[in-house]
């Protein structure tokens, strides 16, 4: 468990600070966010309208770029490796992983969002569901993201194809994300099922994805 | 099932199977579409148009078929490790992917004249568009890692991880698309459907199968095939390498 925290530590202590790899993330977020304000043009109320669905759209894009660094340095200066033979249970290493990644990529991302949020013209009472569905649900991210990231570990370049691999798994995360963003926005109350499921969704991800992403991993590093 | 894992005894029943397996495929074929175009009732609240359903519904029912064989020979191959089981996931995917595009195109065909539009994010189509995806994002795995047999391993755990993720995607998009448009769509599908229906839809369901079955044998023999030539090529590269070492 010790071992594990220090894992955990490294990651996200690194993450902050080479090269500015969490707030690079933040930055393409915001970018993504202005990117769909431009396309959809000035009007506040179609904007304020489809303010959950952008930012939740733009941090699973986010994350989406980011999960190839998950495992991919740690495969190539061969720290990896040491970490297999470490002796530690590999799935247990790989939720270590997952979870920095959470910390040091999709959390400032959430913190980003009120600004965000206030350029999108987000009512005001719609904060907190979106916050609370986004802190909820992107665990999931992270998780299925680790798993993309072992998939795809001996490949150079492999965002496309992590991409590729990721999205269909995360329909349901986005799904429940927006649905309990909005219905947290009109008031209901608990934000209606869809947190539930959503919750539900991380679970089913820390219970599935530890063990395949140790699996993948083994079957790329042997 | 375990004298399959001599790549020759396979081959040999592959090609006596082949034909016979391609025959049956169009012969109830044949049976399938003269009911399904001549000797069955037009619907009487979609006419003509209801006859698309018996190509469009096998091709969703080969859709899940594929990628639960594909799950399954993971699994096989994960657990016994039989030198087939990677063969035959590989080889179904592409075959599966084609089956899911042609149940998407022709839902969409469908959907023109019944909904007036090509496409409606009715709960199916889209849970069949991604799982198109899931197919795509498979496919791309097995042909970005060069390693066969590491190849093998990883989709297999890609595969087996979508699809206990499918019932899921199913349910949430079942839930999406009840939550923003009541279920007004009409389907000639569903247990009510009348035995003069039933009969050229099993059939053309049957021939679908038969013709996985036969593209099944024809793509892994081409499979096996080229592994074959991987390892010759490899062999007669090996000597020379030695020579310049």
């Amino acid at each position: 468990m010790k071992r594990l925290m220090a894992i955990f530590e490294r990651d996200v202590t690194l993450a902050f600070r080479t090269g500015g790899g969490a707030l690079n993330s933040v930055a393409f977020f915001a970018l993504t966010v202005v990117i769909f304000a431009l396309a959809i043009g000035p009007d506040r109320a179609r904007l304020s309208e489809s303010a959950a669905p952008i930012l939740w759209t733009a941090a699973t894009l986010a994350a989406m770029l980011s999960f190839d660094r998950i495992l991919q340095a740690d495969f190539e200066d061969g720290s990896l490796d040491a970490l297999i033979e470490s002796g530690d249970l590999l799935s247990l290493v790989a939720l270590a992983k997952a979870s920095a990644h959470w910390v040091s990529t999709l959390l400032p991302l959430i913190l980003a969002t009120p600004v965000l949020g206030l350029l999108l013209g987000l009512p005001a009472h719609a904060y907190f569901p979106l916050m609370a569905s986004m802190v909820i649900g992107t665990p999931a991210l992270s998780l299925f993201g680790a798993l993309a990231s072992a998939l795809a570990l001996s490949l150079r370049r492999a965002s496309m194809l992590i991409t590729i691999l990721t999205a269909p798994l995360l329909t349901p995360a986005i799904i429940f994300g927006v649905a309990a963003a909005n219905a947290g926005a009109r008031g209901d109350a608990l934000f209606g099922p869809a947190l539930m499921l959503l919750a539900a969704m991380t679970l089913f991800g820390v219970l599935v994805t530890p063990a395949a992403t140790a699996a993948a991993i083994r079957f790329n590093t042997d | 099932m375990h004298n399959l894992a001599n790549p020759q005894r396979f081959e040999k029943l592959a090609i006596r199977l082949t034909p016979l397996l391609s025959i049956a495929a169009g012969v109830t074929a044949l049976f399938g579409l003269y009911y399904a175009l001549f000797n069955s009732p037009a619907d009487y609240q979609q006419g003509e148009s209801v006859r698309i359903m018996y190509v469009h519904v096998p091709a969703a029912w080969m859709a899940l078929m594929c990628y639960s064989t594909m799950a399954i020979a993971s699994g096989v191959g994960f657990i016994w490790k039989h030198p087939l089981a990677d063969v035959t996931a590989k080889s179904t995917a592409p075959i599966g992917a084609a089956f899911t595009f042609l149940a998407l195109v022709t839902g969409s065909i469908w959907g023109k004249p019944m909904w007036g539009t090509w496409w409606a994010w009715d709960a199916r189509l889209t849970s069949v568009l991604i799982l198109f995806f899931l197919y795509l994002g498979y496919i791309a795995l097995w042909s970005a890692i060069d390693d066969k047999t590491r190849a093998a391993k990883v989709a297999a755990i890609a595969c087996l991880v979508g699809f206990i993720n499918i019932p899921i995607i199913k349910f949430s998009v079942d839930w999406w698309n009840s939550l923003h448009q009541p279920a007004s769509v009409l389907r000639g599908g569903g247990p009510t459907i009348h035995q003069s229906m039933l009969t050229p839809l099993l059939l053309m369901g049957i021939a679908y199968g038969l013709t996985f079955a036969a593209l099944l044998l024809i793509s892994m023999r081409a499979e096996l095939a080229e592994r074959r030539i991987a390892r010759l090529e490899q062999s007669a590269r090996a000597p020379s390498k030695a020579m310049i070492l």
